[in-house]
This record gives structure tokens, C-alpha cells and sequence, in this order.
């Protein structure tokens, strides 16, 4: 995890030749690095053994319920902004084994999980997705009850965050004010500047491991213009993104339409089937399992991803309190946008888009929020 | 005195038996499962046959005759839990496909001699005749889930059988979306999860064997289809009339886009 995040940052360059050298040095230091790569037509953060593996050459076309790879001119190796899935399968697993429990004549007996947390190398982290962290971060250990799993792995995790260069057509980080430039949290921040002619990262360095990785390096830094040449890429990528989400207010305006009809129009789309929240990288709600064997002496009790759009999340004696559709997108979008302020302090979005892409019917969050705030 | 153990009995109705060769196909778990239940009857694996009354029915199959009809209320009255399984059992299976037709058109074509064919109207899920304690849905079941089923019955527990969406599936094994990446049409986010999201995982849309999830936006997915992924009336018809295609939620659909 970075520290002394308040000093001042270093800029360096690192030319797009050395970035290998980079990923050997984090093998080399044994961490599990986790980089984006292509499986079946997607960006997926995957673990990497060599630095081959790393995906170049690809942008990324997103739009409400689509998602289109294609070849990018430019060559980059990151010119596609984000996959559907998110650094929270790392840090906070979709399917957990938290114990297992033997019988042993009238009592049981618990054996805790003994395997080492990770020690991860996250390349390529969105500044969106940076600050998804930041709110994990903030819900799973700072709060009176710790999750220690996730704050074993996020300690170890060393992160690698990318600069966007180029806005997704759902991008609305800027709107969320949570990109697409990282300021601090962050180990390293490469800015990739391709231009025809050069090609190389503008590094930032965010803790003293990241200053570690440039001396290692031994890499110069940078002139004036290459870091304004950074500047103007980040201010291109907020010029050209297109979708915004007025958040002035928001808050309130959402509160105020909680029995708008806007709600049923939504609910007769949503397929309540919780993609939207599957891929959201701060949703962090899960349900506890406890299985038994067949002859009842041993047990595990597994935490697996779970989404407030079944019935039996809010499943009590006696029944389900949100039995209808509407009333689920409704808490969601509520919670989002609105109670999660309320309740952490800040938005539960961070205009990463990935709900708005991989909903099977191209429900926009950003949108339907629009929409409900002028059907009032 | 050792505890006696339950009794387990399989019966099967109108099915092709893949779901009854679930529980054979358990293999190691089946010796398991032999260690703590008694497998009182299951002609697919063995003649011997215990008598009831049993402690726990397993039924796969609909009710297609008149025949069935009668013996599924002798099954009920040997039970002291019943578990249907599989899409045959839940749904009316994929002879179901008949209820949309008249029987008697059919009969009179494949038969010599129609006159001793007996066969009722419609193909029913047992659940239409007498009370079941628990559904297990799939086309056919999976194997763990049955064995889940099994040793929550044996335990006195609530099984962990969800009826959520195959999505869910996919997203926790991190299946790339088909319908969103690929364009494919899928019918996972209205049908109940239990596969674990096969289909998906090899490239293919979801052909919907494990039957409807809870609450079930059919057509919104099928006015998608339509609208974004030029899918015809005809074809959403084929994809909601499969194995499952007298569950409620899929028969309206599919009636809805009948030319």
C-alpha cells in the first residue's frame, strides 16, 4: 500500500522499450502481477508470468449493453479503458472460504484458512478503479469490524495505476471526480504518450516503493514539455468525454424522487439480474454459505458476491421486503448515487461505466438518474 | 443402537433418465452418500427393491398418462419428503412441447395403432398433482446441487440451491458476457443459476435448461433481442420453447411472439 502519498510527486520518462524491464523487476521481487489481457474479446486483469502476456495494440468500443474490441492505430498498450471485471476479484474474492469446522464427538472444532495473503502487482489500475479501492479501503477496514483478508492482500498490493489517455464512451469519471488522472494512492502513475514518432510513459511516482522501482530503473527525469505533454493528453481525454452526471445536488434530487413513476418506467428493463453490480468495482455486499458433507461431521462456512437484486437478500422470516423489480433498481440506484453518501461519506460510483456496458439491456445509471431527476 | 438410516428412493415418470444417471454419475460421492442413507429403490442401479414407506423420494419426470397420474399420488403416500428433479419433473420437460399442439394430430401420424396409445393432453410437473417438498431444477440437474439437496435433507438444513440468475454464475467465474461482448443472444439473465454457467464459459448463449429464475423480465430480453440483435418473432419462440418450455414464465413469452 503507498505511502507519504502527500509528497510531492517526481515525474520520470520510461520509454514504451524499457516497460519490460519494469515487469521484470516486479517478478524478480516474486509479486503476483496482475495485468490486462485479452480473453475472449474482453480486457480482463489476469495474472501475468511474463511480460509477453500484456495485451498492446487495442482500444475498447463501449456502449450501453456493448462492448467491441478493435485495433488501435496508435499501437498503445493502453489505449482501451477498462475491462468488466475489477481489482476487487483480487482484493476481495467473488467465492471465499472463510473456515472449515469438524465435528469431533459432542463438540466442533474450527480450522482457520492458513494460506499467506497475496502479494500482488497491479498494473494498469484506472484512476476510477483507484479510487474504488480507496472506498473498499474505506468500508473494509476502517470501519469497527475488519475485513482482514482484504486488508492482508491490499498491504502487499503494489499499484500500478494508468493514466487515461483516451475517454470510453461511457466514461464519466470526470462528472464522479474521480479521473482520469490519479493523483495520489498510488505506487507508480504512467501516462502513455504515443505519438507517431515517440513512444513512452510519463511516470509518477506516489510512495517510496515507486521511488524504489525508478532507482532500480535508473530512469531519468523528465523535461517540461514531455510532463506538458502528459498534461494535455489527460485535458484531451476530459474534452472528448462525452458522457456527464451533473452530481451538483444529486444527493437530494434523488432522495426527492423516491415514489417517482420513473421508477416502473426502469423496472419494466431491468432484468434484475445483477450484472450491473457484479461488475460494479465498489459493490462490495456478500452472503455467507455454510455447507455440510453428507455425513454431517465436517462444514465450511464461504463468502461468495452476492447483489441486492434477488429476493433473498432481503429475505426475513416471513418473506422478501423488496419483492418488486422497481424496488431493487430503486435501492441500487439509491445507494449509488444518494444513501451511500450518507452512509460512507461519498459516492458509491465512480463513473467507471462498467454497469452502463455490461448490462444485457444497456440500462445507463448515469442516464436513468437524468431522466428520473426530470421526470419530477 | 446405530441410528437407522433414512430411506432414499428414485422414481421415475415420463424422462429420459439423465437425471437419475446424475446421482449414478456421482460416483465417489455415491458411496458417501450409501455410508448415511439406505438406497431403498432406484431400478437404475439395482432390482432390489426395499419396501416402503420411504424417508426421502427423488422423482424424475412429468405426468403424461393417466397411468402416472394415479401412481404419483401412491409415490406421495410412500414419502415422507418428495424432491422432484430435474426440468421434466418441474416443468413438464421438453415433451411439454406438446401442450402447444393438439395430441391427437400427433398420434394418429407416428402410431399404427392410435388405439392404444393413452396419453393425456398436456405433459405436467409433478408439483401440478401433489404436494413437493423441494424442486430441484435443470436439464438435467447437477450433480453437486443433488448431492447439496441430499445431505441438507440429511442435516435438517435449508439446501443452498439459488434461484438467481445464470449471470451470476458468469460473473463470479469471471465468464466474459456473450450477449455483451460477442452479440450473441443469451438467456441467462432469466434463467435460475445451477449449472454454473456452462454455456457461457464455452462461448455459447444460454439455452435456458435450468428453467426460469425468480422473477423473471422475459420480455424485456426478448424486446432486446428483437430490437438490437435483429432476432425474429419465430427464433424468440425456439428460445423460450425448449426443455423448459411449460414453465410459466417462458410459455407466456414464447406465446406472445407466436406468428
Amino acid at each position: 500500500m503507498p505511502q507519504e502519498t502527500d509528497k510531492k510527486i517526481s515525474h520520470y520518462i520510461l520509454k514504451a522499450t524499457e516497460l519490460k524491464s519494469l515487469l521484470d523487476i516486479l517478478f524478480q521481487r516474486e509479486y503476483h502481477v496482475i495485468a490486462p489481457s485479452i480473453r475472449d474479446k474482453s480486457i480482463e486483469y489476469d495474472p501475468i508470468a511474463s511480460f509477453d502476456e500484456i495485451t498492446r495494440g487495442w482500444i475498447d468500443h463501449q456502449k450501453p449493453g456493448s462492448y467491441r474490441l478493435a485495433n488501435d492505430e496508435q499501437d498503445r498498450f493502453f489505449g482501451y479503458v477498462v475491462g468488466f471485471s475489477s481489482w476487487k476479484k483480487y482484493l476481495y474474492p467473488a467465492d471465499k472460504k472463510l473456515f472449515e469446522a469438524e465435528m469431533d464427538t459432542k463438540n466442533f472444532r474450527v480450522i482457520e484458512d492458513g494460506t499467506a495473503a497475496p502479494k500482488y502487482a497491479f498494473l494498469g489500475v484506472r484512476s476510477c478503479d483507484l479510487k474504488a479501492i480507496e472506498i473498499l479501503d474505506k468500508i473494509l477496514t476502517e470501519g469497527p469490524y475488519v475485513d482482514l483478508d482484504y486488508k492482508r492482500a491490499r498491504d502487499n498490493a503494489l499499484i500500478i495505476v494508468v493514466n487515461c489517455t483516451r475517454a470510453g464512451e461511457n466514461c464519466f469519471c470526470y462528472s464522479m471526480g474521480t479521473g482520469p488522472r490519479a493523483y495520489s494512492g498510488f505506487d507508480l502513475a504512467l501516462t502513455e504518450i504515443s505519438d507517431g514518432e515517440k513512444h513512452y510513459f510519463l511516470v509518477d511516482t506516489g510512495s517510496r516503493s515507486g521511488e524504489e522501482l525508478i532507482s532500480e530503473l535508473g530512469l531519468s527525469s523528465a523535461s517540461e514539455d514531455e510532463i506538458k505533454t502528459a498534461e494535455k493528453a489527460i485535458e484531451q481525454t476530459i474534452a472528448n468525454m462525452s458522457k456527464i452526471l451533473n452530481t451538483d445536488g444529486l444527493k437530494e434530487k434523488i432522495w426527492a424522487n423516491l415514489d417517482s413513476l420513473y421508477w416502473d418506467e426502469i423496472a419494466e428493463r431491468c432484468l434484475n439480474c445483477g450484472n450491473c453490480t457484479l461488475v460494479c468495482p465498489t459493490c462490495f455486499c456478500a452472503d455467507i454459505e455454510d455447507t455440510t458433507d453428507i455425513a454431517g461431521e465436517k462444514a465450511n462456512r464461504t463468502r461468495k458476491w452476492d447483489v441486492c437484486y434477488t429476493l433473498n437478500f432481503t429475505y426475513v422470516h416471513g418473506g422478501s421486503i423488496r419483492t418488486s423489480c422497481k424496488s431493487r433498481y430503486r435501492q441500487w440506484l439509491t445507494h449509488k448515487l444518494s444513501t451511500w453518501i450518507d452512509q460512507f461519506g461519498m459516492f458509491g460510483c465512480v463513473g467507471c461505466g462498467r454497469c452502463i456496458t455490461w448490462c444485457p439491456v444497456g440500462i445507463d445509471i448515469a442516464e436513468e438518474a437524468k431522466q428520473l431527476i426530470e421526470s419530477s | 443402537m446405530a441410528k437407522r438410516k433414512p430411506k432414499l428412493a428414485v422414481w421415475k415418470f415420463a424422462s429420459c433418465d439423465g437425471c437419475q444417471l446424475s446421482l449414478l454419475d456421482c460416483e465417489d460421492k455415491l458411496l458417501e452418500v450409501a455410508d448415511s442413507i439406505e438406497i431403498a429403490m432406484f431400478m437404475e442401479a439395482s432390482r432390489a427393491v426395499i419396501k416402503g414407506p420411504y424417508d426421502l423420494s427423488l422423482v424424475e419426470g412429468s405426468i403424461t398418462t393417466p397411468h402416472d397420474a394415479e401412481r404419483i399420488h401412491k409415490v406421495r403416500r410412500a414419502s415422507k419428503y418428495l424432491v422432484t428433479i430435474g426440468a421434466c419433473a418441474t416443468t413438464g420437460g421438453i415433451q411439454a412441447l406438446k401442450n402447444f399442439r393438439d395430441v391427437d394430430d400427433f398420434v394418429s401420424i407416428v402410431y399404427a395403432n392410435p388405439d392404444y396409445i393413452e396419453s393425456l393432453n398436456k405433459s405436467t410437473p409433478i408439483a401440478d398433482h401433489v404436494f413437493v417438498d423441494y424442486e430441484l431444477q435443470g436439464c438435467p440437474i447437477n450433480k453437486n446441487q443433488l448431492i447439496e439437496v441430499i445431505s441438507a435433507f440429511l442435516n435438517g438444513r435449508k439446501p443452498n440451491i439459488h434461484s438467481y440468475s445464470v449471470c451470476m454464475e458468469c460473473k463470479r467465474r469471471s465468464t466474459v458476457c456473450v450477449m455483451v461482448a460477442h452479440g450473441t443472444p443469451c438467456l441467462g439473465p432469466v434463467t435460475h443459476a445451477g449449472c454454473g454457467a456452462i454455456c457461457p464459459s464455452y462461448n455459447r448463449g444460454c439455452y435456458g435448461c435450468y428453467g426460469p429464475k425468480e422473477t423473471p423480465n422475459t420480455s424485456s430480453l426478448a424486446s432486446w433481442f428483437e430490437k438490437m440483435m435483429d432476432v425474429d418473432d419465430d427464433d424468440i419462440v425456439r428460445y423460450f420453447r425448449t426443455f423448459n418450455a411449460f414453465a410459466e414464465a417462458f410459455r407466456k413469452e414464447s406465446e406472445s411472439h407466436e406468428t
